[in-house]
């Protein structure tokens, strides 16, 4: 990686670029990192109340890394599942990251596959959203948001880590840590909408997604009704557009 | 659990996790996208996230079932709002926090 940017930006000005990257990245993944110390800390405190010893959250969260899937897999542990029910839970709740991956596939068109293959291990929630905006806003490469993911990926294995060793301590509800979560993709969900046709696709996917969720066990109401939604909104745009 | 035992259902959870954030990466990069596609996908942020939230907000877990007036759609009123107003990722957790937590305590 560090030999094509070389080629790309000779001298001193490769060093000042590269302090800026530096920069900017962080300064796009702090918040995700603000966000990740209360949500990894209150992972770490269930997943130690579930009987996960501090490294084997670290591991985990090195491992897996997706923050959801690790509170759904500890509270399967918890309640005796086997490991096959927790991977293949563990697999469907993950699959809406194949929607997020085709969709950065936009911004990242070209680039060499061992980028990419490093770079899917950072591929959540929270760095697909602050990438998207970022590269929908212009003046962003995958270097930087190469440094989103990792950094919140470092942030997150500390944030558990030091939750399962304060676990002990912590009485189960305490300080809203339920909500972290929640309070996160809200912030996500807003800085997507870009545009009242966003606005209609939200309400599309969060209605079918209500309905499919209250319709269906398990958790394939993620997937389906955000390709739902999508497609409705898709259809609603050309629809309005074809209007004009 | 012993070691190997994590290392087996870690390993596993990884696997799953891994190959469908990559599998579409390696792909689609290298493909020239048709435009009604890219359009379609531009939806999908959007599409995700309110998929995500509506039923920790609109439902009961424990069965399923529509709810309104959980602690959590309450909470999630004036946490949007803030949202909006600041677009602080950090800042709207931490007041989402301390307002469902202030809520528990007075609910």
């Amino acid at each position: 990686m560090s030999q094509t940017e070389k080629k790309e930006l000779p001298g001193r000005e490769n060093r000042e670029n590269r302090r800026e990257m530096i920069r900017q990245g962080a300064a796009a993944a702090w918040p995700i990192c603000l966000g990740y110390i209360p949500i990894g800390m209150a992972f770490g405190v269930l997943a130690r109340q579930a009987g996960l010893q501090w490294w084997a959250v670290g591991l985990m969260s090195v491992m897996v890394f997706a923050g959801s899937a690790q509170f759904i897999a500890v509270a399967m542990m918890a309640s005796g599942a086997g490991a096959p029910s927790i991977i293949a839970t563990t697999f469907f709740v993950n699959l809406r990251h194949t929607l997020m991956s085709s969709a950065l596939a936009v911004h990242l068109s070209g680039v060499s596959r061992r980028f990419l293959a490093v770079f899917s291990y950072g591929v959540t929630d929270e760095s697909f959203a602050v990438n998207m905006s970022r590269f929908r806003e212009g003046n962003w490469d995958r270097y930087r948001a190469l440094l989103v993911n990792q950094l919140s990926n470092a942030t997150w294995i500390c944030a558990t880590m030091l939750g399962a060793m304060a676990g002990q301590f912590v009485p189960p509800g305490a300080f809203g840590i339920d909500y972290a979560l929640t309070g996160m993709f809200i912030c996500l969900l807003v800085v997507q909408i870009y545009g009242m046709i966003h606005v209609v696709t939200a309400l599309f996917a969060a209605a079918i997604s209500i309905a499919w969720y209250v319709a269906i066990p398990g958790s394939s109401y993620i997937v389906g009704a955000s390709i739902c939604g999508a497609t409705l909104g898709y259809l609603f745009k050309r629809a309005a557009g074809r209007k004009k | 659990m012993t070691l190997a035992d994590y290392l087996f259902l870690f390993g596993g959870m990884g696997l799953v996790t891994y190959l469908p954030r990559a599998l579409p990466l390696l792909y689609l990069a290298h493909k020239r996208l048709p435009q009604w596609f890219v359009d379609w996908l531009g939806m999908i942020p959007v599409a995700i996230l309110s998929a995500l939230i509506a039923p920790i907000l609109l439902a009961d877990p424990a069965t399923r079932s529509l709810e309104f007036g959980k602690p959590e759609l309450i909470v999630a009123i004036p946490t949007l709002l803030f949202a909006l107003k600041t677009r602080s990722l950090g800042g709207t957790v931490l007041v989402g926090m301390l307002l469902y937590w202030l809520a528990g305590s007075v609910m």
